[in-house]
């Protein structure tokens, strides 16, 4: 099921949450919500899940109106809500199945679609638990098990990695991945990596605004624009090397940046690569390149760039 | 109508899992037979067999203990955000009330059904009157489903439980005690109006055994206005 959201907006008094966005889901895809805290991200969620009513613009799920049919859409929708509210004071078992039956799963697949969550989530030890017994990690599992245990075609994740330990995090983001092959996710975070590790598209919003939105690559395509190289040449001189850096025909710049330890850096003229012209020129010299990195910008300097102001 | 018995069933399914079920059934028992049986105008100084004397001290007691039961309803699922999570599954704020309303008169009957022995007891010593008992009965249910109704808005209105009880509390004295009282002190129409929102002498009259649709309508009215608001405080987060 597709998620089409359009010029949404929201207001809390005089303070404006979510400010005319429009963006899309598609089935398969893994979207990555990002933006600092307070930018809109949870506002847009629980607008998404039908918890609080759009005030202006539109969310259609595969096709139909979020705003005609809340009770029904909300069936396809699995929700991790943030800080991941449970009953504290039921067994874990329990609670899904209650999930599952609000969820309107027919009374006797309940037992086998609760077994498959326990298994999917890693929570057999812990089943005959009372959620307040468990750990942070263990009900950050069972606030994803009851949003996946209706097997829904859309899984909207506020956070679904806090609290869990970095063995747990590398499954869950697998588990993530593997959901989103068939299903639409769209999931928030504050980790940089792990929209690297799980997403196919970023968007990032700041105070209310999109500011960004494309996969990780093109992102930093945009973030970066000219190549930029970080060189170890040795058995040359170092200002002969540079000169001859200088003079290569793709090369806009070049900087010794530690010359007692041969380390250049050199830039590229926009659109070009310079890596295969550096090479010919140290076998040419007969100089040995024992280090060559194109450096990336990060997406935490995009992040940055994008955020703040 | 499967999702509201859902919420129901949970709902007194926590009741009885934590203490708060068995101590409430306690007092509720504790109280009402206290002084039913033991203490001040009790039933063997009325000389007769039926279970008035009850009847009125039980719907002080329910009064008292109905709010305690609602408190927590909608306060602790704001609370703690789990009402976030209900109402983000396919649940709509109307079943959610509803469910919630229905757990609560459940525990309420399973507090009246635990009387039983008294209406036994007493038919044992005289002639009771059947028709007056199952009257009794129903007025003391009527009661019960107006104040849950009541209870169950004041919890949708804040996060915190006590505040929740003692607006319950505070509503339901008007409709308990001030509303007669002002009915006594006002006459003509507005004495009227006063007298026909007093609970007591609507909850007496059924209770004597008299089933006037007049006094159903009055318990319904309530219990629907109550549901009502509780749904419309709910949705009020739409519009924030």
């Amino acid at each position: 099921m597709d998620i089409q959201i359009e010029k949404l907006t929201k207001t809390y008094g005089p303070q404006t949450a979510v400010n005319d966005i429009s963006f899309e889901v598609k089935t398969g895809e893994v979207l990555g919500f990002l933006g600092p805290n307070g930018a809109g991200k949870s506002t847009t969620m629980k607008m998404i899940t039908g918890y609080i009513g759009i005030e202006k613009g539109d969310i259609r799920i595969g096709g139909k109106r979020m705003a005609d049919d809340t009770d029904n859409l909300k069936r396809h929708i699995g929700y991790l809500p943030e800080n991941n509210p449970l009953y504290l004071d039921m067994p874990v078992m329990d609670y899904l199945a209650f999930c599952a039956a609000l969820q309107g799963v027919s009374k006797d697949l309940i037992p086998k679609r609760v077994r498959k969550m326990i298994g999917v989530c890693g929570l057999n030890r812990e089943k005959h638990k009372k959620i307040g017994e468990l750990s942070k990690g263990y009900r950050q599992r069972v606030g994803l098990a009851q949003a996946m245990i209706h097997d829904p075609e859309i899984l909207v994740l506020d956070e679904p990695t806090t609290g869990l330990d970095p063995n747990q995090i590398i499954e869950i983001r697998k588990l993530i991945r593997d959901l989103g092959k068939e299903k639409t996710v769209i999931l928030s975070t504050h980790i940089l990596p792990e929209v690297e590790a799980t997403c196919d598209r970023i968007l990032i919003i700041n105070r209310g605004k999109i500011v960004a939105n494309g996969t990780p690559e093109t992102l930093r395509k945009q973030a970066q624009g000219n190549e930029v190289l970080k060189l170890c040449i040795e058995d040359g001189d170092t200002d002969t090397v540079l000169k001859s850096l200088k003079a290569l025909d793709t090369v806009q710049g070049a900087t010794a940046i530690q010359p007692d330890q041969h380390l250049f850096e050199v830039q590229s003229k926009a659109e070009q690569s310079s890596k295969r012209a550096v090479f010919d020129l140290c076998v040419k010299h007969k100089w040995v390149l024992t280090e060559l990195t194109p450096l990336e910008t990060k997406l935490e300097d995009i992040f940055r760039n994008l955020t703040v102001n | 109508m499967h999702t509201i018995w859902t919420i129901a069933k949970r709902e007194l399914a926590t009741f009885f899992d934590s203490l708060i079920a068995y101590i409430i059934l306690g007092l509720f028992l504790g109280f009402s037979g206290f002084f039913t049986w033991l203490y001040g105008n009790d039933i063997f100084l009325v000389g007769q067999a039926n279970l008035r004397v009850f009847f009125s001290i039980a719907s002080w007691s329910l009064f008292f203990f109905i709010p305690a039961i609602t408190m927590k309803m909608l306060a602790e699922e704001r609370k703690t955000g789990t009402l976030e999570l209900l109402l983000t599954k396919s649940v709509s704020d109307r079943q959610l009330i509803l469910g919630k309303f229905l757990g609560s008169v459940l525990l309420v009957c399973i507090a009246l059904v635990a009387t039983i022995p008294y209406v036994i007891t007493v038919s044992c010593i005289g002639d009771l009157d059947n028709g007056g008992t199952i009257c009794g009965y129903l007025g003391l249910l009527l009661l019960s489903i107006a104040y849950t109704a009541i209870g169950i808005f004041a919890s949708s209105i804040t996060t915190n439980q006590i505040v929740a009880f003692m607006t319950a509390l505070l509503i339901g004295l008007f409709f308990h005690i001030i509303f007669g009282v002002l009915a006594q002190n006002f006459t003509g129409s507005l004495g009227q109006f006063f007298d026909t929102l007093n609970l007591q002498s609507h909850f007496e009259s059924i209770s004597r055994g008299v089933i006037d649709s007049k006094d159903i309508v009055y318990f319904l009215s309530i219990t629907f206005l109550g549901l009502y608001l509780g749904e419309w405080s709910l949705a009020k987060r739409h519009f924030s």
